[in-house]
């Protein structure tokens, strides 16, 4: 096989893998925005927040302690113990928990009934706020998240690849990983949200809000729920982004890339979260590696949306998005 | 008592018509008027014009741009901040490419430029809605920073991928370049706010206007009363992106001087200018100025409380600053969804009617 059909296979195969991870902060918008109607713009900031909370709390590090030395004159930075990932994980899923009743208890239950885009706008807000909150308490500096994934080459494949090409291909280990916890993530989801009671009930609160009062679903229970689930989608995510490229401010902007795989998959569809994450990841890989080089790189950070964009005008509703039913 | 329009009586259409009808509004608004005119550029100084008043007058003119758009059209958009990098850039271009024209008129190009962009970029909205637009206008967001920083004829081929611009003047007196007096960039940032804030307020009670807000309130409806949506929303995308562009191209020529354009421009941008107008009052001229007040003078309060008072570390400073604002533009938009605009109009609401509420 010619060598540029090789090269290209591999960028391909890269930007699954990539398509995986976007599609993983995707499905946490689409929660939210199914079960609450809430286009969660915060999503990306909880990822940082739980990964730099992961992190702060295995490193046994002090919260606020910048803001308490600052303020006593103290030094302190550490409690001096390292606490296992897997207790720290749980720890970190406790405080998402806490923050998705904070969130419903002091911002969204005032906000019931007011239009898509003040709530979308409410969200921005808890995003700023939410990221302020995350580096008064663990500090802005890069931190390196390490909870015991594989990473770098995998050489089973660059060796099969080899064999059978001449030409060995690079795949992460981790982006791996990254797909099969996705694939595992979403099936969990799907079941849940199928056979479980609390599923049933998020399903319907996403059909309908007052039809689902009606019958005795508790709106406060099942938003508090969803908030949760996708605090915990968004702690996968940040573990993930946060193992491939440490954990850091820019981790947040992993929001922007989720939005337009949700514009091109359809804000209401998982399925289409997974499908829009997978175009957008090697349309954009591809696109880079075909003709952002001969234009000067660096295509990546808006090919998506104009792709999305293009999208858009053609089929407004997304994917696999609700068809648009207008009614004056 | 002082406050009333009780026999302040109207005898012409002109005075019906009038931008403040009653009497003390329009005296307050001469006296800022003047004092801003007359008194303010003998007692600036370099600080007050760097760190408020001239930051304060360009984001008052981007605000109201995206206040046009997002407050009386209701598109929102998240792309302020890549038009007003068009309009740094097409200033850029036009001072270095034609350096004997008056900078006025490169600025007010500038923004013709930004106009056109910003109609294209608009043209999605006659498709998509709510935020399948505001995410849309993240494409002119990431496009155009990219374009700026990739492409170097827009640079003019410099080395470091800057712009800066070169000195011009206005009647005699330099506005742009290093050499340039803090009065002279105050005036100039102040003769095009006042300028423009007129022609919006104008524009926006005209019937241009009212099919804007016909188009936001329901676009359906205003459809069947006989409002062209193309028509209505493309002039509202060139109007606003000519704002934008104007003050984008302030920003860089008589602000900054020069221009890194990720750094300035970035998505950040977009959030403040739009943080401005729900903090300020969507829908609101005056609205426009006070977000812009409160978000350029916030930061500098907190930095003197923070930092000079009780000596803490600036990363520490511009943290608590995210968490205010943060938190600011949520209970903003729980208590008062109309913003400081509409605090100021039940105040003068409840001061008409003081001391006899009944």
């Amino acid at each position: 096989m010619p060598d540029q059909l090789l090269f290209a296979m591999e960028v391909t195969l890269n930007g699954l893998m990539a398509g995986v991870l976007y599609s993983l902060v995707a499905l946490g918008f689409v929660l939210i925005f199914k079960a609450s109607g809430i286009f969660n713009y915060a999503q990306g900031v909880m990822a940082l927040f739980a990964a730099l909370t992961l992190v702060g709390i295995m490193e046994g590090q002090v919260p606020f302690a910048h803001l308490i030395n600052s303020v006593f004159g103290t030094d302190i930075h550490h409690f001096g113990w390292h606490v296992p990932a897997l207790a720290a994980i749980v720890l970190t899923m406790v405080l998402m928990i806490a923050f998705a009743w904070a969130v419903n208890r002091f911002v969204l239950r005032h906000l019931v009934n007011q239009e898509p885009i003040i709530l979308f706008m409410a969200t921005i807000g808890l995003a700023y706020f939410l990221e302020g909150v995350g580096d008064l308490m663990w500090g802005s500096d890069i931190k390196t998240l390490n909870v015991g994934l594989p990473q770098g080459l995998n050489e089973t494949i660059d060796r099969v690849t080899y064999e059978a090409f001449g030409y060995g291909f690079f795949i992460d280990n981790l982006d791996i990983v990254a797909t099969v916890i996705a694939v595992v993530l979403v099936a969990g989801l799907v079941l849940f949200s199928q056979y479980t009671k609390q599923g049933r009930a998020l399903r319907a609160v996403a059909d309908d809000h007052q039809a689902a009062l009606s019958v005795g679903i508790s709106l406060n229970y099942i938003w508090v729920l969803t908030w949760s689930i996708a605090g915990f989608v968004a702690l996968v995510a940040g573990i993930m982004w946060g193992a491939k490229s440490g954990v850091q401010f820019s981790l947040s902007l992993i929001a922007l890339k989720a939005l337009p795989v949700l514009m091109l998959g359809g804000f209401t569809s998982i399925p289409g979260a997974i499908v829009g994450g997978l175009i957008i990841g090697v349309g954009e890989k591809l696109f880079e590696f075909l003709i952002g080089v001969h234009i000067g790189g660096a295509t990546e950070n808006w090919f998506a949306y104009v792709l999305a964009l293009l999208f858009l005008v053609f089929r407004p509703q997304g994917l696999f998005g609700e068809k648009i039913i207008e009614r004056v | 008592m002082i406050y009333r329009e009780a026999g302040d009586f109207k005898t012409t259409y002109a005075a019906d018509a009038q931008t403040f009808p009653i009497k003390l509004d329009r005296w307050g608004y001469f006296v800022i008027l003047a004092v801003a005119v007359l008194v303010v550029p003998f007692f600036i100084t370099d600080y007050m014009a760097n760190a408020i008043l001239v930051p304060f007058l360009i984001y008052a003119i981007a605000a109201i741009g995206l206040n046009i758009l997002t407050g009386y059209c209701g598109q929102v958009s998240l792309g302020t901040g890549g038009f007003m990098a068009v309009g740094a850039y097409a200033c850029y271009k036009l001072m270095t490419s034609f350096p004997d024209v008056s900078i006025v008129i490169h600025i007010l190009l500038a923004g013709l430029v930004t106009a056109a962009v910003g109609v294209l970029f608009g043209l999605p909205s006659l498709r998509i809605k709510g935020f399948y637009l505001a995410v849309a206008t993240l494409a002119a967001q990431f496009f155009l920073v990219w374009l700026f920083n990739k492409v170097p004829w827009f640079y003019n081929y410099s080395a470091s991928g800057q712009i800066s611009a070169p000195e011009r003047t206005v009647l005699g007196v330099a506005v742009t370049g290093p050499s340039t007096d803090a009065w002279a960039t105050y005036m100039i940032c102040l003769v095009f706010t006042i300028v423009l804030a007129l022609m919006a307020r104008n524009l926006t009670r005209g019937s241009v206007g009212r099919r804007w807000m016909a188009i936001r309130d329901m676009d359906i409806a205003a459809e069947i009363i006989g409002v062209n949506p193309l028509k209505a929303k493309l002039t509202a995308f060139a109007v606003s992106s000519f704002y934008i562009g104007v003050a984008g191209a302030l920003f860089f020529s008589v602000y900054l001087g020069a221009v890194e354009v990720g750094e300035v421009f970035g998505i950040q941008k977009s959030f403040l200018v739009l943080f401005m107008i729900i903090i300020g009052g969507l829908g609101s001229i005056f609205g426009a100025f006070a977000g812009a007040a409160f978000l350029v003078v916030l930061p500098v309060v907190l930095k003197v409380i923070g930092s000079d008072w009780l000596g803490w570390p600036t990363d520490l400073v511009a943290h608590f600053n995210l968490v205010i604002v943060g938190a600011l533009i949520m209970a903003f938009l729980i208590f008062e969804p109309h913003g400081l605009a509409q605090l100021w109009r039940l105040l003068k609401e409840k001061l008409r009617l003081w001391p006899f509420p009944h």
